[in-house]
């Protein structure tokens, strides 16, 4: 390829009569790397690489480990973390961060749940907790975009704040009662459709939504190229502000919708609810690919770095190593991850 | 009459005053020169015409009528086209995309619009062949040549059908022959009635494209001549301030 393209240049140079449209339309379609080559470069591939390796090694530990019951149990876990962790890349994208999902889940948990309890149906319970979650994300967008402030340090006000408001509103109560539609609530979230849990139907197609997002939506570019260049993109046009805090609305709205699909498959509400849930899911997103400096976003990260995260806890248990040593494990593929992407990015260079 | 009209720009942060009383006006198909010091105000006056502060005083008017620009989209919306010295690219964008940023082509599957990725790297890719730059519209412009960055960034003016193109040190960081190409492309838009507003350093480049050149020295212009009737020496006076003014 790039023989063709040099002795393009050399004709060029000795004739300029050369057809310069003909050289540069055969340049122009040209990409530097094919489709396969382009997918083994980026981040998810090898973590999802990862997953099979530590599944193979997982069938010959523990005959447990392929059964359909400890899949289904698996995917179930990983996708209530993978939804938000969804909303959470395009956080990431924009260089942000946000602490609050863990809390918000809970504040989320509590308001579906009080709803619910009062004897409203299964509707204005799904409206209450995403409007919850849209108004938090509204307000961290806005502190964010408008009032320029740090990401981190609004996001954990918000993380203090929004359990506080948790526990006043419940009284410091469980809700375990649900009004009229406590059935179908506990369906959505606990059963599954052939074979696959609900959750995990929500997860797929949410990941395909997300992919179609990022790439064939003016919002998914103008989200990437503001992680990759704010000023360059205020410069071309693109409302940076709003768009910033319709990202915080998003991932809000993930959570929010993670939080009902996780209430109807405990079949409680407390508010200590996703305490710490912010770490997974940001370890789940920046093993999936997301870089914290922003410009980076994968649909498919999501999923595959919670369903990593989700994969190293099953497997531990399973080889019969103490549940102490969870953390440590998921700490080290998290820091792995991002060792191996600055890895890959001195090499691509 | 006049393209874009200047009249008594001025510009103070506080006790500085960047800008004073600045006239400029600039007709169709018309190349100026915009020299002047470090600190001169050229970059200041630039960031004035391109909407990126306004005048605390003076107005700027485009074939006559006055305008207001309180952003950057505003002055594009009228016409005006920036190439900023740093180049405002998203590294993370292939050269495509940060061509048509903020401006992309969609195509519509009734109510779902969606990015219209062949079309906007066609029009790339012909926009980039009229450059002569052999930049591929599908790279990524992190992995891009200081000249194949500027190919992009000048690439974008030419998306719309600018009036007035501002290019503020187009030639600093590219090679001979880039270099060349980018004069070659002023003196394009200058033949399709193009007004083009150069800041450089680079005198011979000045020479040989601008019909005129305005010197600015501490925010004032000391000078506006036709480029026929001034020489390099009596330019570099006029910025270092060996000549008062002409």
């Amino acid at each position: 390829m790039t023989d063709t393209i040099q002795n393009g240049q050399e004709k060029s140079a000795q004739n300029s009569n050369v057809d310069h449209a003909a050289i540069d339309d055969s340049i122009t379609l040209r990409q530097e790397v094919s489709g396969f080559g382009a997918v083994i470069r980026t981040q998810p591939f090898w973590v999802f690489m990862a997953i099979l390796a530590i599944g193979l090694v997982m069938t010959f530990v523990s005959d447990a480990f392929l059964t359909e019951r400890n899949m289904f149990n698996i995917t179930r876990n990983f996708a209530f973390f993978g939804i938000m962790a969804l909303g959470m890349s395009a956080v990431i994208c924009t260089a942000g961060i946000d602490l609050s999902v863990g809390s918000l889940l809970g504040l989320c948990a509590i308001t579906l749940g009080l709803t619910m309890q009062a004897g409203w149906g299964i509707e204005a319970g799904f409206v209450v907790c995403m409007l919850t979650a849209a108004i938090v994300g509204l307000i961290n967008g806005i502190l964010i975009a408008y009032l320029k402030m740090a990401p981190f340090v609004v996001t954990l006000g918000m993380l203090a704040m929004a359990r506080s408001i948790a526990m006043v509103i419940s009284d410091n109560k469980m809700i375990y009662d649900f009004g009229p539609d406590m059935d179908l609530f506990e369906w959505i979230g606990g059963e599954s459709m052939l074979g696959v849990p609900n959750v995990v139907w929500v997860l797929i197609i949410l990941t395909a939504v997300f992919w179609w997002v990022w790439r064939y939506s003016t919002w998914g570019r103008w989200v990437i190229a503001i992680g990759g260049n704010p000023q360059a993109a205020k410069l071309a046009g693109i409302p940076v502000e709003r768009m910033i805090v319709s990202v915080y609305v998003v991932c809000s709205m993930c959570t929010g919708l993670a939080a009902f699909m996780f209430i109807g498959y405990t079949g409680s509400a407390t508010n200590g609810m996703g305490v710490t849930y912010e770490l997974n899911v940001i370890a789940a997103t920046v093993i999936g690919g997301a870089n914290l400096m922003g410009g980076v976003v994968y649909a498919l990260g999501a999923p595959i770095g919670a369903a990593l995260v989700e994969l190293i806890r099953n497997s531990l248990l399973l080889a019969g190593i103490p549940a102490l040593w969870q953390q440590f494990f998921v700490g080290l593929f998290l820091i792995l991850a991002v060792l191996l992407e600055q890895i890959r990015n001195r090499g691509g260079k | 009459m006049s393209l874009i009209e200047l009249n008594g720009i001025t510009k103070s942060f506080g006790a500085i005053h960047a800008l004073n009383g600045v006239d400029l006006s600039i007709s169709p198909g018309e190349a100026v020169g915009l020299m002047g010091d470090n600190g001169a105000g050229k970059s200041t006056l630039m960031k004035v015409i391109a909407g990126n502060y306004p005048p605390t005083a003076g107005t700027i008017k485009i074939e006559g009528e006055e305008v207001q620009f309180s952003q950057p989209v505003d002055a594009r919306n009228a016409g005006i086209e920036i190439v900023y010295q740093d180049l405002a690219l998203c590294d993370n964008l292939t050269a495509g995309a940060n061509v048509f940023l903020g401006r992309e082509m969609k195509k519509r599957f009734g109510p779902i619009s969606m990015l219209d990725y062949s079309s906007m790297y066609r029009r790339a890719g012909e926009l980039f062949s009229e450059l002569k730059s052999e930049t591929r519209p599908r790279d990524l412009v992190r992995q891009m040549s200081g000249g194949q960055r500027q190919a992009v960034a000048i690439a974008r003016t030419r998306l719309s059908d600018p009036k007035l193109v501002l290019m503020d040190e187009p030639t600093a960081a590219i090679s001979v022959r880039q270099v060349a190409e980018v004069l070659a492309l002023i003196k394009r838009l200058k033949d399709t009635g193009h007004a083009v507003i150069l800041v450089s350093h680079r005198m011979p480049d000045v020479f040989e494209v601008c019909d005129r050149v305005a010197v600015l020295r501490r925010g004032t212009k000391v000078a506006d001549k036709n480029i026929k009737e001034t020489s390099p020496e009596e330019v570099t006076g006029l910025i270092i301030g060996a000549i008062e003014a002409a």
